[in-house]
């Protein structure tokens, strides 16, 4: 079964849209939604959910006032400054370390579990997805990316899928890293401005950093030509194939308000391009080899 | 006053408005909290320079003391510290360095060392009253927030500070809009804009911070985000057209007021006013 990637960096970049065609493209593949602190996939796929089920993230600190003393020891321990001066917890703050339970010489303090996010098994019209919906101002977002993963790969087994497609979240951290590890190649998106670059150069560093083989496609080439054969001068310095060049186009967005991929809305040009896209990605992906897995929770 | 941009979905144009409000003002301070992907600085054409490194007091374990009781293992949960039948283990890149396994060791063998996980920098010359800091993650790190935490204590309360956060509602975000004192949410009038718009709208009034909305690309897709905000009250502070000129002086790293001058009285008033409802007594 292959994993594959579809990634961007900087937000934007039109990653979702790709990623949804592609779904729409492949013929035998689960869907994976790991931008799970803005997940918009399901706006176009339209999911029937079939089954919730709880994602608790870390503990978090709760005190007993009937206890509590305002000793303030723990307040001195935590590092991450969760504790205010009247010794109550900001929850966001709280890391659920566990280190102010410890040493409460009250014993006013236990660590209590909390739902940090919903995790979802849904079916789509082009097949099983899994998918899900972080809590506001939580911070397990890696764990739960790793979760989504989980049971995209379950699904997989179950429905006898050979693909799993995942749509990835912005950025290089933590649920950057695992939404990639282990995958058999990433799809970046990029657009030819000066922080699409940055990003892109960024997010290839990261690509490097954990072993995984990635190609790119440059979206909306034509809005700065000059930046677009940079970005084709870096990747061949660098190795990397560039799998596409897609022009600025409106259909994305008409697409998008009819809550349908670019593939199902039109037969016209851009579409055609984003078919040979995908053509040119599952190439790419055929000639990848499996890749030692790493595993890295948050 | 400290103002953040921030907005549930990427790419919307936060780091352009944050570059540009912030020429427009007098006396400011910028921080560019998007430590994933710190692009700020590539508007502006000054030289950085390395302020701190953003370290995590990391354990090391002297393995003479060590008698292998695994209580620091029992204890992480982060499982950054792994007890085997003859060796100890810790995995730097999973601790959050909350000191717990070093209160635990009943033989005190562990000891902090610090780990470097990122940077902050600075402009070099901030004559002219603007100062600029960033926080720039290390590659193949996970955790942001300590470094944007570290980057959120070079706020100068005197003076303004425009805060340019990541994109989503996670944690980082909440550490980088904790404390301010108004917050710009941006978005683009399209469905994506308009579901994530919802999500940083639940966000900012769980922590009970003033807000308003700024539509970029107004004209690309429908009217449900006005609708939306016009029914839920919330205050349209601008609207910005669909402009190739804008979105071509972004493609090269130009902010737009330098170019396009009648925008930065725009931004002098759209400052004014947040400042004079939201401000306070003093800043
Ligand atoms: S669990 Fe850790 S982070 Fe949370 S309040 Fe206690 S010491 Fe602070
Ligand atoms: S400092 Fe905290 S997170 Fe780091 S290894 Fe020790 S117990 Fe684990």
């Amino acid at each position: 079964m292959k994993q594959l990637t579809v990634i961007s960096g900087k937000g934007g970049t039109g990653k979702t849209t790709i990623a949804a065609a592609f779904v729409s493209l492949a013929k035998n593949a689960v869907i994976a939604d790991c931008d799970v602190d803005a997940a918009d996939m399901h706006l176009i796929l339209k999911p029937q959910v079939q089954e919730t089920i709880d994602f608790t993230g870390l503990d978090v600190a709760s005190i007993d006032e009937s206890l509590c003393t305002q000793c303030g020891k723990c307040k001195d321990k935590c590092r991450f400054d969760a504790i205010s001066n009247d010794i109550t917890i900001n929850i966001y703050e709280c890391e659920g370390c566990g280190v102010c339970e410890y040493i409460c010489p009250e014993r006013a303090i236990s660590m209590i579990p909390r739902k940090a996010g919903d995790a979802y098994i849904s079916k789509t019209r082009f097949g099983p997805m899994a998918h899900a919906r972080l809590g506001i101002g939580e911070e397990a977002s890696g764990k739960l990316v790793s979760f989504v993963r989980i049971n995209a790969k379950k699904l997989a087994e179950k429905h006898n899928k050979d693909m799993i497609i995942i749509d990835g979240p912005p950025g290089t951290g933590c649920s950057v890293i695992a939404s990639i590890t282990g995958v058999d190649m990433l799809v970046i998106v990029t657009e030819p401005s000066v922080s699409g670059i940055h990003d892109l150069e960024r997010v290839l560093g990261v690509a490097d950093y954990f072993n995984i083989p990635a190609v790119v496609c440059v979206n909306k080439y034509d809005i700065n030509k000059e930046n677009t054969q940079l970005i084709e001068k870096y990747c061949s310095e660098n190795g990397v194939g560039i799998v596409g060049k897609l022009p600025y186009d409106e259909t994305p967005t008409k697409a998008m308000l009819q809550e349908m991929t670019v593939i199902e809305y039109s037969n016209n040009d851009f579409s055609t391009k984003v078919k040979d896209l995908w053509e040119n990605v599952k190439k790419h992906l055929h000639e990848t080899s499996g890749h030692t897995l790493l595993t890295m929770a948050k | 006053m400290k103002i953040a941009i921030a907005s549930g979905k990427g790419g919307t144009g936060k780091t352009t408005l944050a570059v540009n409000l912030a020429l427009a003002l007098e006396d400011v301070q910028l921080f560019d909290c998007d430590v994933e992907e710190p692009n700020c600085h590539l508007f502006l054409d000054l030289d950085l320079i390395k302020v701190e490194d953003v370290n995590i007091p990391t354990p090391e374990i002297d393995k003479s003391k060590c008698d292998l009781c695994g209580k620091c293992s029992e204890f992480c949960r982060f499982n950054a510290i792994a007890v085997l039948p003859k060796d100890v283990m810790v995995f730097p890149a999973l601790c959050h360095g909350c000191g717990g396994c070093t209160i635990v060791c009943p033989k005190e063998a562990i000891i902090e060392k610090d780990r470097s996980i990122g940077v902050i920098d600075r402009n070099k010359n901030s004559s002219g009253g603007f100062e600029f800091y960033r926080g720039l993650l290390d590659i193949g790190e996970p955790m942001a927030s300590p470094v944007i935490s570290a980057l959120k204590k070079h706020i100068d309360t005197n003076r303004t500070a425009i805060i340019d956060a990541p994109p989503g509602t996670a944690c980082p975000v909440i550490t980088s809009v904790g404390n301010v004192d108004y917050c710009i949410l941006v978005t683009e009038s399209t469905p994506f804009g308009l579901h994530d718009l919802m999500l940083a709208v639940d966000m900012v009034r769980i922590l009970e911070i003033p807000f308003g909305v700024i539509i970029n690309r107004h004209d690309i897709g429908d009217e449900k985000v006005e609708e939306y905000c016009n029914s839920q009250g919330i205050t349209i502070l601008m609207k910005i057209p669909h402009d190739h000129k804008i979105a071509r002086l972004y493609s090269e790293g130009i902010p737009f007021i330098s170019s396009m001058p009648e925008w930065k009285d725009r931004f002098v008033n759209l400052f004014e006013t947040i400042k004079q409802e939201y401000g306070g007594v003093g800043s």
